[in-house]
């Protein structure tokens, strides 16, 4: 954990406290939870006390002290999951993993989790995997479920020795996958998004191949122009933290790497910053 | 100046002082167990309840402590609307913790002799005196809140020995309801624990030397006077 990473979070929100969550929410995003070095940082930087930050950190279920597992699975223990027999399929969980509901496998593979309803009461019991949901789950389908997510579900076969290959993304705020399966740029599906730029709002579609800068627009990108990037789906802006070391004057737009990591581009036309992190 | 009438007796108050403050000045007992002066007010016992009312309007049931007084306001602090919210409230606090002393009494004082909750024996209320103590009168901000419904407690982040603690003790000074527990046997789980680790730790803390200590009797004290 760099020092100037958090820092560089906090200038973002102006470090203002009425921005913690916020702050927070991108400490999560990068780091997959809150270290206690970060909750630091984020004290002196908004002259705030400890206490209060760590107030707010332990207070949201969604921020997570402890590191989490490469893999996320909630099971839904709303009323109608409840009632359709989703603790069965929480113990299932927690045989097959060894590990109690909130807790990580050793192998900080796996981190399992409850949470109270996912709004889909009609499919219960809803299981979610890495953002996939499962639905009318049974108690035989869990092994099937922790299989599939640990084997990366859509994954994604990176070659190492090949400097193109395809990578398959989905939005860092819901999660909803963002591929074209019917709009094929370099003969591969598409990553669509909306852009907004110059007070027009369009989509954009750009090629899955990474290393491809092959990109295609509902209105004509003029060169050097920065745009505005947003999910299709959720339509929060997609703008991470990291600037763009090849122009040095945007902040790289994040995606999610299905079967692990991150992919980074810059929103600027004609540039062709992009990093490839999966790591995480 | 404010023009009001509490219990029929009409009034006349300055600009911001709250209904509990108003009161307590005429002589009206309203009880409290989250108040304390030199602290600002929370509203969290919810004890100090009283009911107000303006001409043409219902009443309703606030938090005195932390009501400001208005023109025009018709106070109850004794009806029997509000006594009887009083008597829930205080059951439900002899169900959490029913061996407070101060809550004791304040049962005795109103005639509560039985709880008709699931009995429990919690020795924090959530009252926040401690939180606000240690960070209005000690300027420490060394505890706070953390975690949400049932999971909520007070301590220190991490879990571990806050720096910004200078082990004053005002915390549990001011706590209605651990009464100054000591925890010689399990000194792992005190605040303090000075008593058990025969080295004072607040010694070692210099730059409060001048600084108020609550801790009375405090073994860490008699260890330096004896050197």
């Amino acid at each position: 954990m760099k020092r100037e990473n958090i820092v560089n979070i906090v200038k973002k929100h102006h470090g203002k406290l009425g921005n913690v969550i916020s702050i927070l929410e991108d400490i999560q995003f990068q780091y997959r939870y809150l270290p206690e070095d970060a909750l630091k940082i984020v004290a002196e930087e908004t002259d705030k006390s400890i206490v209060d930050i760590y107030g707010v950190a332990t207070f949201y279920k969604s921020f997570s002290l402890k590191p989490r597992g490469k893999h996320l699975i909630s099971v839904c223990l709303g009323t109608a999951c409840h009632v359709k027999g989703g603790p069965a399929v929480a113990k299932e969980f927690e045989k097959h993993l060894k590990i109690r509901t909130g807790e990580t496998t050793k192998d900080n593979k796996f981190s399992l989790e409850t949470v109270n309803c996912l709004g889909a009461c009609a499919l219960g019991p809803v299981v979610v995997a890495d953002g996939h949901y499962f639905s009318k789950v049974k108690t035989s389908d869990v092994k099937m479920i922790i299989d599939r997510a640990s084997k990366g579900i859509d994954k994604v076969y990176v070659k190492t020795d090949q400097r193109i290959f395809p990578i398959e993304v989905s939005c860092p705020r819901c999660n909803h996958g963002l591929m074209d399966q019917n709009y094929l740029i370099d003969g591969h599906p598409s990553i669509r998004l909306t852009t907004s730029f110059n007070r027009q709002h369009g989509w954009i579609r750009l090629s899955s191949l990474y290393g491809s800068f092959s990109v295609e627009s509902e209105f004509k990108i003029p060169s050097d122009t920065l745009v505005h990037v947003f999910c299709p789906h959720c339509h929060q802006e997609l703008t991470g933290t990291l600037e763009c070391p090849e122009c040095n004057s945007a902040n790289m737009v994040p995606m999610i790497v299905r079967g692990g990591g991150i992919v980074q581009i810059c929103p600027r036309r004609g540039c062709e910053g992009h990093m490839l992190d999966v790591t995480y | 100046m404010i023009t009001l009438k509490i219990n029929d007796l009409e009034v006349q108050v300055e600009q911001g002082t709250t209904l509990l403050e108003a009161a307590r000045s005429l002589g009206f007992p309203i009880p409290t167990l989250c108040h304390m002066e030199g602290l600002s007010p929370y509203g969290a016992c919810r004890l100090c309840v009283v009911e107000i009312s303006r001409e043409n309007t219902g009443s309703r049931l606030v938090t005195s402590c932390t009501y400001p007084v208005e023109n025009d306001l018709i106070v109850k602090t004794a009806s029997e609307r509000v006594l009887k919210a009083r008597r829930i409230i205080i059951e439900l606090l002899l169900a959490s913790s029913p061996q407070s002393k101060i809550i004791q009494d304040i049962a005795a004082e109103h005639g509560v002799r039985q709880q008709r909750f699931r009995q429990e024996y919690e020795d924090c209320i959530l009252c926040g005196l401690c939180v606000r103590m240690c960070k209005e009168q000690m300027v420490a901000e060394a505890i706070g809140f953390q975690g949400r419904g049932d999971n909520r407690k007070i301590g220190t982040p991490f879990d571990t020995p806050a720096d910004e603690c200078r082990l004053c003790g005002g915390c549990m000074y001011v706590c209605p309801a651990c009464q100054l527990r000591c925890t010689y046997t399990q000194p792992e789980k005190a605040i303090c624990g000075g008593c058990a680790n025969l080295q004072p730790p607040c010694v070692d803390k210099e730059k409060f030397d001048d600084m108020m200590c609550y801790m009375e009797p405090c073994v860490a004290c008699e260890i330096i006077k004896e050197k």
